[in-house]
């Protein structure tokens, strides 16, 4: 059982969605990667994951990483913001990777919570640090940044050195304390 | 010194009273300190490969109780040198800052390593760029990280600093210290070095 018969079982379930595998990277001797990634739409998600878990073609059992990633001046990018989920089929020893797309006023993502649990703390640090909201996240608090700081440091559009969070302590002296 | 010899027949005659300040200041100089300096206890804040090191420098081989050091103490509470080693986000600067006012009087602060002491490499928005901006620093200890030679280095500048200043609290030690640390002596390798036995010895067959 290889990627394609996964790939083929999502194509034939979900037709109108044009599913089209694409390599994830190209080396430099040309040659394309065969780790393939497949485009979802966001509000389609949640169908698309649990079709992938539970049928018997695909068995994608372990969510392996999510990730963020920001296209903000990327060359050839149309959208802002991508959701990856990293899928492996313990059963059939296969990967898939699946990209879902968002978009600036209010970047928003179904979570994936519910059906593969593990994604609970990726999903904090994706919205925590890129702002994308996961819609239906159980515990949608931040994970990594004090709470006090309501931006979102990993877009590229954020100054490297920040906004002046790493200065605004009081300084304790010797004859203060 | 004042010194007394009771005349008066109603204490017999036989009692010599007098009063031991010099003494008192002798020990409050120079016995306080001494027995300060040689027993800091630190409390290693160790948030990066800096506290690995520290470990080395408290471990057998460089041995930091030959200093009187090996008392790590990981209460605040209980610890009178504070070892920043490794870099302060902004999310652990407020628990430092906490760390630092829980510790008692007198206390020291070495900051280890040039995260510690300067933000190092990171310049980024989370990294604190010094943790001497936020809370007072006695000691700093050059490094990436520093040997456990210049760690013991750095004890033993704080060691100085206790002999001349230990008894003051940290208010009254104020902003500046005013203290002038020498350099350590370094070994000189000289021509005479070179020529000597010891060298002769070093260089000979190889076995």
């Amino acid at each position: 059982m290889a990627t394609a018969d996964a790939i083929a079982a999502l194509q034939e379930r979900f037709p109108e969605l044009n599913l089209l595998p694409l390599p994830l990277t190209r080396y430099p001797t040309g040659e394309d990667s065969d780790q393939l990634w497949l485009r979802i739409p966001a509000d389609r998600l949640l169908e698309v994951a649990r079709f992938a878990r539970d049928d018997p073609q695909t068995k994608f059992e372990q969510l392996c990483d999510l990730a963020g990633i920001d296209y903000l001046n990327f060359p050839d990018a149309e959208d802002r913001f991508a959701v990856i989920y990293s899928l492996l089929s313990l059963s059939h020893n296969h990967r898939l990777w699946l990209k879902v797309f968002v978009n600036d006023p209010d970047p928003e993502v179904p979570s994936v919570t519910g059906i593969w649990c593990g994604a609970d703390w990726p999903e904090r640090e994706v919205s925590d640090l890129f702002g994308i909201r996961f819609a239906g996240h159980p515990d949608p608090r931040r994970l990594l940044l004090p709470d006090e700081i309501k931006d979102h440091p990993l877009r590229k559009d954020y100054p490297l050195r920040g906004k002046g969070e790493r200065v605004a302590f009081d300084a304790l002296t010797r004859e203060s304390v | 010194m004042g010194l007394n010899i009771a005349t008066d027949a109603s204490a017999g005659g036989s009692i010599v009273t007098t009063r031991l300040d010099f003494l008192v200041d002798l020990v409050k100089k120079y016995g306080i300190n001494w027995s300060r300096k040689n027993s800091l206890w630190p409390m290693p804040y160790a948030t990066a490969c800096c506290g690995i090191e520290f470990m080395a420098a408290a471990a057998s081989r460089y041995d930091i109780s030959r200093f009187g050091s090996e008392a790590c103490r990981f209460s605040p509470r209980q610890a009178d040198l504070l070892v920043v080693a490794g870099r302060i986000v902004i999310k652990m600067l407020p628990v430092l800052q906490r760390i630092y006012t829980q510790m008692t009087e007198p206390k020291w602060v070495i900051a280890m390593g040039a995260c510690a002491s300067t933000g190092g490499v990171f310049d980024t928005y989370s990294v604190v760029q010094g943790c001497d901006q936020f809370i007072p620093v006695d000691v700093y200890i050059p490094g990436c990280p520093p040997r456990p030679e210049t760690v013991h280095e750095g004890l033993m500048a704080i060691q100085r600093i206790v002999r001349e200043d230990g008894v003051k609290s940290s208010k009254e030690r104020g902003k500046g210290l005013q203290l002038v640390i020498e350099p350590p002596q370094m070994v000189q390798s000289g021509p005479e070095f070179r020529e000597s036995s010891l060298c002769e010895r070093a260089r000979g067959p190889v076995i």
